[in-house]
């Protein structure tokens, strides 16, 4: 109920949860350079909240989010009209007067224009998709496509806000943050919410590091971004001069010091503090040892293509994704820019799928070939789709598309989703939806389903109001649920 | 005094922590003489019936409202024969009815809410009834009175007015007070808390050697006058504010509302008194010929996110930022959650939407625009602004640290001299207007009488300061107590509503606000009070009994352990390696920061997207000063828990994390720290021992024990044999740091000694309030 163990997590107090904390972490050997078990995850998940709600179809997410949004029309969403009607206006039946972004609504025109890319059906599920995504073409009958996604916000910000916490404004929690509150880590040496930054050679738009706060949760569910040096966490190396036996003498030192100060106040967070540092001492060895692509196979290196041992390429992050997934990882979140074609769309795109492509096809069929992709849910998603007409000059040659919040296609993978379909319809113009509607909203309920929670319940109360990541709806799409 | 409040307040005193406050345990109905609507049944309706049955009238299921009187006496609408309460019967009340039935297609909450009602409540709610189903107003809703002052049996222990409504209430629980602190553990816990960085040493011989009875006053008078007491204090405050450096949206550009933070700085320092403190802040430009200070204040109202996105809705960025003062307003002032009402009545308070539209209609007189520029023209301040001439700081905004002789603009509020009408937006959206309205606040706070206040922002200002708004002051001395306890008296000090929590001292908040009030918000009285009081100077060691039987030490039976903010860490390490450089305001700085975080999520674009860190004595400075671009904050404040200054925060967590314990070993400030420690200490001509002796006194700021002294010398002799078998280790590690060295040969002694120190920094008790 969600009362109760809202109540519950507010009778732990701070102290408690701590303490409860540093248990569960504090239970690997401590001190010792050889940590048995480094990167195998735990035997029980570790929620404070008696998580989840009922049996999860999924355990882990590696969301790959393509950052200003990919356009739908020259990537899934196959609308040859376009191209019969292409330099034709806009009807105004199909607008229907809906808004526009402070670019395009000084436009006198609105000339349809269609894929520059041709689209072939691919797999038994026979989806379409077009020649800029071959590798993906491959794993088609591993996905689900939604082509009805839909969001409020037509700007860039409000509408990436949306789509990482659920609300276009404010400080809320990241959609990582409520899966650490709620599931928990199921890794003793790792965060349960980690965050992998790459840029392409697109138009790019930033990304923020609000969008993995924790907002009004703990700063423990805080993602942790890994950066694509050396080092991987902030300030994780040993200074220079020290090393690991240095360091493991100074703990040692420090310890006996709280420990004369925990004797004099009784103060069980002197102890708390203690388990964090030795938590510390742990992450400095797993973390390097798990994040080091080097000694990948040359089969593993040849699935992701050479790039995956360029660090801060997406090629690098998706291996990195499943390699800390693998570890217990309970959500990656990736963001690669530079898919934001307002023009020059036809010169842009073939180069953001060239570094993108073949890296999340190999990522899927390297989770399958581990037996870990029925466990793992994998989402390739943006903020918002792109127009169905031009934005600035249309040529023969090239086009530039504006931002569409009233349709747009994001996919998903393993972790009980069917397999090899299609949800949800646009018209033939790509410009509505037909069938099936996928809010923001629904989509998260439905990923917090698959994780074996409901949306409803997992709450937390904060300033008098229960907040949820879908805030006041969302439902889950059965069709989307294997 | 009115009957009503003072039995309520005497039953709150007398159960409070036997489980009045809805989470610090359960109440047994059984063990209750009397129950109180406000403390013991509105939690549970509140919290569990207002959604459905509550003010939101909109969401209002079967026409029943329960948290008004005259609703839950009134006929049911499907039964005209049936009442929802029927005082004194139980049996005939379906309120209660509904709530034990087995019939779950009637049953209370439904099922389907996900929520419940337990045995003891429902005994409660029963019990209730039967004493006749008496109503109050929302205890935060009645004007504070000033109570005269409990009895207690240990009036030794009393050292001022708040000692004996602490006291009496520990006493009632069988628990006794801690003894006063030792003077050193005083010394530095005052010192943090009204300057917010540790004692000189020139002090601490000062205060252990001055015997007087008056010592500790005049170190309190001494603290409260120094510049520093004006910094300390405005961290808080720029939380509240949500002041930041840049825009805060997408691109994220840089901003210039430094001259405002330097006001804030010096408006506590010359001890301004709150109501002229917020008055200028709110309505600064509204009062008769405004000074160009009174103008800078009002920058209050500015420090919100603007957007510099091109192709964004000006209209929906521009009511976007009308929404934020509107919040910001009723959180920093009134501890209220408005933003509730901004898209349908408040569901738990009495806050209609209209009311909500009605405040915000103050602030929607702005002549601004959603959007400026992009971000290639965006200005560092978008109109309204004020322009501060290189002439105008030497001469009257004196307290203002400009650099250059190139004048700063900073953004400002103003009213158009056309009104530009407000309505309702239906659901909230930007392009939704429904009913017009006029201003207005809402009746259920303090009716509000523009013959009496005025129809501008003024009247904001005069509305909460009236000596019968019911917010204002508690609102105020409850966060001040929070910053010095780590804990409101209130503890959800963003929310005075009934969502949030019951005051644990209600008297003594009451009592501290009226005596706020008359005396003229009086801040520094305000701090001084506090500090003096015996419940402050207390130990904080806690007892097992105090553990087992008040582990949150509600009563304060103890002074509270706390870790220092992210920027009380920051000037500890500075100040007691003597790298602090103590310049007050100007331009904020770009202290060391891992390379890459800006440019790995930025678009490239503006004058941000690139970290380039200051040198020199920029690196030095206070943590309050240190740069914050909102869309990638400084991630070593983060990890401290600071507020990202996305919105209006009155609170920050306290966390105890691995992350935490990586950055205070080897961020490269804490290091060098250390390292410049090392080496000054290494100049003195002292034996190794004198030395580990010294730099333990600098940073805990008391002497350490025999068992302290000996553990750490021998660590330095052990450090110092380790780095003799590799003398490069030794070298390296003592490189840290942009800081001049000193020439000293021995760099193994340093390397060592720059070992111990920096234990030293990473334990419990020098980075925690004691």
């Amino acid at each position: 109920m969600s009362k109760e163990f809202t109540d519950h997590r507010f009778h732990l107090t701070r102290r408690h949860f701590l303490g409860k904390l540093s248990l569960g972490l504090g239970s690997a050997a401590l001190g010792s350079l050889l940590i048995p078990g480094l990167f195998s995850k735990s035997e029980t998940t570790t929620s404070s909240l008696g998580l989840p709600h009922f049996a999860p179809k999924a355990k882990r997410i590696i969301f790959l989010h393509q950052n200003g949004a990919p356009s739908q029309l020259e990537s899934f969403d196959y609308k040859p009209l376009l191209n019969k009607m292409a330099g034709q206006d806009l009807p105004a039946s199909v607008r229907m007067g809906q808004r526009l972004t402070g670019m395009t609504a000084g436009q006198s025109k609105f000339p349809l224009v269609g894929s520059y890319f041709k689209f072939n059906q691919y797999g038994k599920s026979g989806a379409w998709v077009s020649e800029l995504f071959p590798n993906i073409a491959k794993v088609a009958d591993e996905i689900c496509f939604i082509k009805s996604m839909h969001t409020e916000a037509i700007n860039h910000d409000p509408a990436l806000t949306f789509i990482q916490t659920g609300a276009q404004q404010g400080n809320r929690p990241s959609m990582g943050s409520w899966l650490s509150y709620g599931l928990g880590s199921e890794n003793k040496n790792l965060p349960a919410f980690c965050v992998l930054l790459s840029r392409g050679r697109g138009n790019g738009q930033g990304v923020y590091s609000k969008l993995w706060n924790n907002g009004f949760l703990d700063s423990v569910h805080q993602g942790v971004q890994l950066s694509s040096s050396e080092e991987r966490v902030l300030y994780l190396k040993d200074p220079e001069g020290r090393d690991r036996a240095d360091r493991r003498n100074m703990l040692d030192k420090l310890a006996e010091l709280n420990d004369l100060n925990y004797k004099e106040f009784g103060d069980p967070e002197v102890q708390a503090r203690v388990q964090q540092y030795e938590m510390a001492y742990r992450m400095q060895t797993a973390v390097p040892e798990l994040t080091d692509l080097t000694k990948e196979p040359d089969s593993t290196v040849k699935m992701y293509g050479s790039d995956c041992l360029v660090p801060g390429t997406y090629a690098a992050n998706c291996l990195l994704a499943r390699k800390l997934s693998e570890a217990g990882v309970r959500f990656i979140q990736l963001y690669h820019q530079g898919w934001d074609q307002h023009g020059n769309l036809v010169g842009e795109m073939p180069l953001q799928a060239q570094d993108t492509d073949r890296a999340t096809a190999a990522l899927i069929m390297d989770l399958k070939q581990r037996g870990l992709l029925d466990e793992t849910l994998v989402i390739w998603g943006t903020e918002f789709g792109r127009t169905n007409f031009c934005q600035g000059d249309l040529s023969k040659e090239n086009y530039g598309r504006d931002h569409h919040p009233r349709s747009f296609t994001m996919w998903m993978a393993g972790g009980g989703v069917k397999a090899g379909t299609t949800y949800g319809e646009t018209d033939e113009f790509g410009y509505n939806i037909l069938r099936d509607p996928v809010h923001v909203n629904d989509f998260h309920a439905t990923v917090l389903h698959l994780m074996g929670l409901n949306h409803e319940q997992l709450t937390y109360k904060h300033l008098g109001r229960y907040y949820r990541l879908t805030d006041v709806a969302g439902k889950v799409i059965p069709g989307l649920i294997a | 005094m009115k009957p009503s409040v003072s039995i309520l307040f005497i039953t709150c005193a007398a159960s409070l922590f036997f489980g009045g406050c809805k989470r610090d345990g359960a109440t047994t109905a059984s063990a209750l003489d009397s129950v109180d609507y406000n403390l013991h049944i509105r939690p549970i309706l509140s919290d569990r019936c207002f959604k459905c049955h509550g003010p939101d009238g909109n969401q209002r299921k079967a026409n029943l409202r329960l948290d008004t009187p005259e609703g839950a006496f009134a006929a049911l609408k499907d039964n005209a024969a049936a009442h929802a309460i029927v005082s004194g019967k139980p049996d005939k009340s379906e309120v209660y009815l509904r709530l034990v039935t087995s019939d779950t297609s009637i049953l209370m909450p439904p099922p389907n809410s996900n929520l419940s009602v337990t045995q003891e409540e429902v005994a409660l709610i029963k019990k209730w009834i039967e004493q006749g189903a008496k109503y109050k107003p929302h205890w935060a809703f009645i004007p504070p009175t000033k109570y005269t002052l409990p009895k207690v049996d240990n009036e030794e222990w009393v050292k001022n007015e708040i000692d004996y409504f602490v006291l009496k209430k520990i006493e009632t629980t069988g628990l006794t007070p801690n003894e006063q602190a030792d003077k050193e553990r005083l010394l530095k816990r005052v010192s943090l808390d009204l300057t917010g960085l540790p004692p000189s040493s020139d002090l601490h011989d000062r205060f252990l050697n001055d015997n007087s009875e008056t010592s500790y006053e005049n170190l309190v008078n001494e603290l409260l006058a120094q510049p520093q007491y004006g910094e300390k204090m405005a961290v808080h405050w720029m939380d509240v504010a949500r002041y930041a450096d840049s825009h805060g949206y997408q691109d994220d550009g840089l901003r210039t509302m430094w001259p405002w933070r330097d006001w804030v700085i010096h408006a506590f320092n010359q001890n301004y008194s709150y109501d002229k403190f917020l008055t200028w802040q709110l309505a600064g430009d509204l009062l008769p010929n405004p000074t160009k200070e009174q103008l800078l204040a009002t920058g209050f109202n500015r420090n919100h996110k603007i957007t510099q996105e091109g192709g964004i809705i000006d209209e929906e960025y521009r009511i976007e930022y009308v929404t934020d003062r509107t919040n910001t307003f009723s959180k920093a002032f009134l501890a209220l959650t408005f933003e509730c009402a901004h898209c349908h009545d408040h569901k738990y308070d009495p806050i209609s939407q209209k009311d909500y539209y009605r405040t915000f209609a103050f602030f929607n007189r702005v002549p601004e625009k959603g959007l400026v520029g992009d971000i290639s023209l965006a200005s560092l301040a978008d109109p309204p602004k004020i322009k501060i001439s290189s002439e105008e700081v030497k001469n009257i905004l004196t307290f203002i640290n400009k650099k250059d002789t190139t004048p700063v603009e900073v953004m400002v509020m103003k009213d158009s001299t056309w009104k530009r009408s407000t309505h309702v937006l239906i659901r909230g959206v930007y392009d939704a207007p429904g009913e017009k309205v006029d201003i207005g606040l809402p009746p259920a706070i303090l009716p509000f009488d523009s013959s009496k206040y005025g129809n501008n922002r003024l009247a904001l200002a005069k509305w909460l300061v009236d000596k019968k708004n019911p917010l204002t002051s508690r609102v105020f001395v409850n966060r001040m107590w929070q910053e010095l306890f780590g804990r409101g008296l209130v503890k959800s000090s963003g929310d005075f509503g009934m969502q949030g929590d019951l005051p644990s001292h209600p008297e003594l908040l009451d009592w501290l606000a009226v005596d706020f009030r008359e005396n003229g918000w009086n801040i520094k009285r305000l701090m001084k009070q506090i500090v003096m009081s015996a419940t402050y100077q207390q130990t904080s060691t806690i007892s097992q009994k105090q553990l087992d039987s008040d582990p949150d030490n509600v009563l304060l039976s103890r002074a509270p352990r706390i870790r220092l903010t992210a920027e009380g860490v920051r000037d500890l390490v500075l100040a007691s390696s003597g790298l602090l450089v103590k310049e007050i305001g100007g331009p904020s700085m770009k202290v060391y920061q891992p390379k890459g975080i800006w440019e790995a999520s930025t678009s490239g674009r503006g004058q941000l997207a690139r970290y380039k860190q200051d040198h020199g004595n920029g690196l030095y400075r206070r943590g309050l000063y240190t740069f914050i671009k909102r869309t990638v904050p400084p991630p070593g404040m983060l990890i401290f828990d600071a507020s990202n200054r996305d919105q209006c925060e009155v609170k920050r967590g306290n966390t105890n994390t691995p992350l935490q314990a990586l950055l205070l070993l080897n961020e490269p400030l804490m290091l060098e720290s250390a390292r410049v420690l090392a080496e000054r200490l290494m100049l003195e001509k002292s034996s190794n021992e004198e030395k580990v002796k010294k730099a333990f006194l600098t940073i805990m700021c008391r002497n350490g024990t025999a068992k302290e002294i000996d553990l750490l010398t021998q660590y330095f002799e052990t450090e110092k044999a380790n780095f003799k078998t590799a003398p490069e280790k030794a070298k390296k590690f003592i490189a840290v740091g942009e800081y001049r060295h000193e020439r000293i040969d021995d760099t193994i002694s340093v390397a060592a000694l720059m070992q111990v120190i920096q234990t030293i920094f990473n334990t419990d008790e020098a980075i925690t309030k004691t």
